[in-house]
């Protein structure tokens, strides 16, 4: 049962952060923070670094310089026990949903259960079915995940992400290659999380309905000056940004040379 | 207090599985109306829940005759594993006149309880029966003549692949199959030379005892030059070949399928089978018979070093070999290791165009193929032995 989101201290502050491959930096001296219970989500044009700020933000690539704080802790360059702690108040989405093929659903979402808790058997496939029941997938326990559509795995891989309740979901591209229908279902059941379990959300995605739909705020990303191009309401960068390239990518308009 | 029970079970956070330090609690209580009170408190979480489970369900078991309310007044927090606890509690079977029921639920606990019906989810997820012996004995049939019908096909596409490429050699990717080449021989020589050499002191040293023993030693010149060259020689090159190369090219294959890149290639209107098959298989032909040619000189230095130690002189060894060894010994080996490599890049590219979907089917088209490859060079090796002594070679 969270607090309420805006009176609390951030839950992920990013600080300074600049990263990059091969010493050349794709995004520099990045500032922002994520409060407890919100939707926040991470646009920008192609190539520009949202899916690679991604996965700096839950610790798979180190930054060249700044810092990443979950829950209060500094997460950047921790490593042991303080790592794995800070590991668990998350849950990572990934773009193709990353499932392990040789599991059924109910066992994907076991996993974590298994391996962190100590919950009788019984227990741990209860939770795990009721995971599957909040994304709709009451029936198909029993299921591989070749056997069940594109959809139905991204559902599985946050119900899998979900396992232990995590304070944060972070969620690589959630809508992506899905069909408008299955696109909304996902996004409510983001608000639904949202709302219910308060769990942050920190979304990559470039579905303009799912951002207008989900999101409490969003930070643009550009390519040219490294750095963060907007940040706020989306609806109130559509209609009232400086920027006639955020104007234009909420408004999904062309670029003049086009 | 109820019968003797423990008053209080509490559940303190170990530090291996905590990430905060809060605890979970399950009092005993008897209610204003004397029926069965279980109060839960503290933080209900997958961390906390796991001990109180068992005991909160026995207490239901002992309290099975009479009303049992679970008080959640004093429950500070409740996440997914918190619900699945009190589901779980609801769920059990009892007599209509001794209910479980939840009381003085917190609004946000309420929240996370509408979505489930504790009465549904009493029945276990749906189970998938395993086909029975009938049905499995039916589609292990139905398998075998699937694969052996893809076999015959494979093999006459490929036969035409080839023919196509050698009447349109400039059809040919040949800078793909100068990759593949360079990757599957070029790269293999270090391994090739260590085995080889090794191969080479091995048959030396080993016969060279013996033979010393009636003043043959001379004659270890002819056992290493012609196993080398007849046998060994193309026999372990291929074997090599088909650990490196042949399960390299089924998971090379293999995930190109699985990432849909062949139903690409086949909607832009491109053969998979000329395209990544035939450059495979004719960089196999060529490379498989160099590598032997290198296999056999290196054995060969492996023997001759061997016999120097026994003060048998170089040039004696050589000259032991060239009259030992005929140009159809060495022509009739290198004839089978191009063989053994069309074969190894045959099997390979079957296997990887008959994987199925997932990150295992690649690892399963991977040990298939050199599973595969091997067993049929030893066997073409016996039939190239029956062959070669009827044709005299």
């Amino acid at each position: 049962m969270p607090s309420d989101p805006q009176s609390s201290p951030a839950i992920i502050q990013v600080r300074d952060l600049t990263l990059g491959f091969g010493g050349r930096p794709l995004l520099k001296d990045l500032c922002f923070d994520i409060a407890p219970g919100e939707i926040f989500v991470i646009l920008g044009g192609s190539g520009c670094g949202k899916s690679t700020l991604l996965k700096h933000l839950i610790g798979l690539y180190e930054p060249m310089a700044g810092s990443v704080t979950i829950g209060g802790e500094v997460f950047t360059g921790t490593e042991g026990q303080a790592r794995r702690d800070i590991l668990r108040r998350f849950g990572v989405m990934y773009q193709m949903g990353a499932l392990f093929g040789s599991m059924t659903l109910l066992d994907n979402v076991r996993l974590p259960l298994e391996e962190f808790t100590d919950l009788p058997d019984e227990a741990m496939d209860l939770v795990a079915r009721l995971k599957l029941q909040l994304v709709g997938l009451a029936g198909f326990e029993r299921h591989l995940p070749a056997e069940i559509s594109g959809g139905m795995q991204k559902r599985t891989a946050i119900a899998r992400a979900m396992a232990l309740d995590p304070d944060i979901l972070f969620l690589d591209e959630p809508s992506a290659g899905l069909d408008p229908i299955t696109s909304a279902e996902l996004d409510q059941l983001i608000l639904r999380l949202s709302r219910i379990l308060g769990i942050t959300f920190v979304v990559v995605t470039h579905e303009l309905p799912s951002i207008f739909t989900i999101a409490d705020r969003v930070i643009m990303l550009d390519k040219e000056t490294q750095g963060i191009l907007a940040e706020g309401d989306p609806a109130q960068l559509r209609d009232h940004s400086e920027h006639p390239w955020v104007r234009r990518f909420f408004n999904r308009e062309a670029t003049e040379a086009s | 207090m109820i019968n003797g029970l423990p008053r209080r079970f509490r559940v303190l956070m170990d530090k291996k599985t905590s990430v905060n330090q809060d605890s979970a609690q399950l009092d005993v209580a008897s209610g204003p109306n004397g029926e069965c009170m279980l109060v839960l408190s503290g933080r209900l979480d997958a961390y906390t829940v796991g001990p109180l489970w068992s005991h909160a369900r026995d207490l239901l078991i002992r309290y099975s005759g009479q009303p049992v309310q679970v008080d959640l007044a004093a429950v500070a927090y409740c996440d997914g594993a918190g619900v699945a606890l009190l589901l779980d509690l609801l769920r059990q079977p009892r007599d209509p006149a001794a209910p479980v029921a939840l009381a003085n639920v917190p609004p946000k606990v309420a929240q996370l309880l509408e979505p489930f019906d504790a009465q549904a989810l009493a029945a276990p997820p749906p189970d998938r029966s395993p086909p029975g012996l009938r049905q499995r004995l039916g589609e292990g049939v139905h398998d075998l003549g699937r694969d052996l019908y893809n076999h015959v096909v494979f093999v006459g596409e490929a036969t035409a692949a080839l023919f196509h490429g050698l009447i349109h050699p400039s059809r040919v990717r040949w800078k793909d199959a100068l990759r593949i080449a360079q990757e599957a021989g070029v790269n293999a020589l270090p391994i090739v030379a260590l085995i080889a050499f090794l191969m080479g002191v091995i048959l030396a040293f080993q016969s060279a005892v013996a033979m010393k023993q009636f003043g043959a030693e001379i004659f270890v010149a002819n056992l290493v030059a012609l196993s080398l060259f007849r046998e060994l020689g193309p026999l372990m090159t291929a074997i090599l070949l088909a650990g490196r190369s042949a399960s390299a090219f089924a998971a090379e294959i293999g995930t190109m399928k699985v990432n849909e890149e062949l139903n690409a290639l086949t909607t832009m209107g491109l053969d998979p089978v000329r395209f990544l098959v035939v450059t495979r298989v004719m960089a196999a032909v060529i490379v498989a018979p160099l590598l032997t040619i290198f296999a056999d000189l290196v054995g060969l230095m492996g023997g001759a070093l061997v016999m120097m130690t026994f003060d048998v002189p170089l040039v004696a060894f050589m000259n032991q070999v060239s009259q030992a060894v005929s140009p159809s010994d060495f022509l009739g080996g290198l004839f089978k290791a191009a063989v053994f490599g069309l074969v190894i890049a045959g099997v390979g590219c079957l296997r990887g165009l008959e994987t199925r979907t997932g990150a295992s089917a690649v690892g399963v088209s991977t040990t298939r193929a050199v599973v595969s490859a091997i067993i049929l060079i030893v066997v073409l090796d016996g039939l190239f032995a029956v062959i070669f002594f009827h044709l005299g070679i």
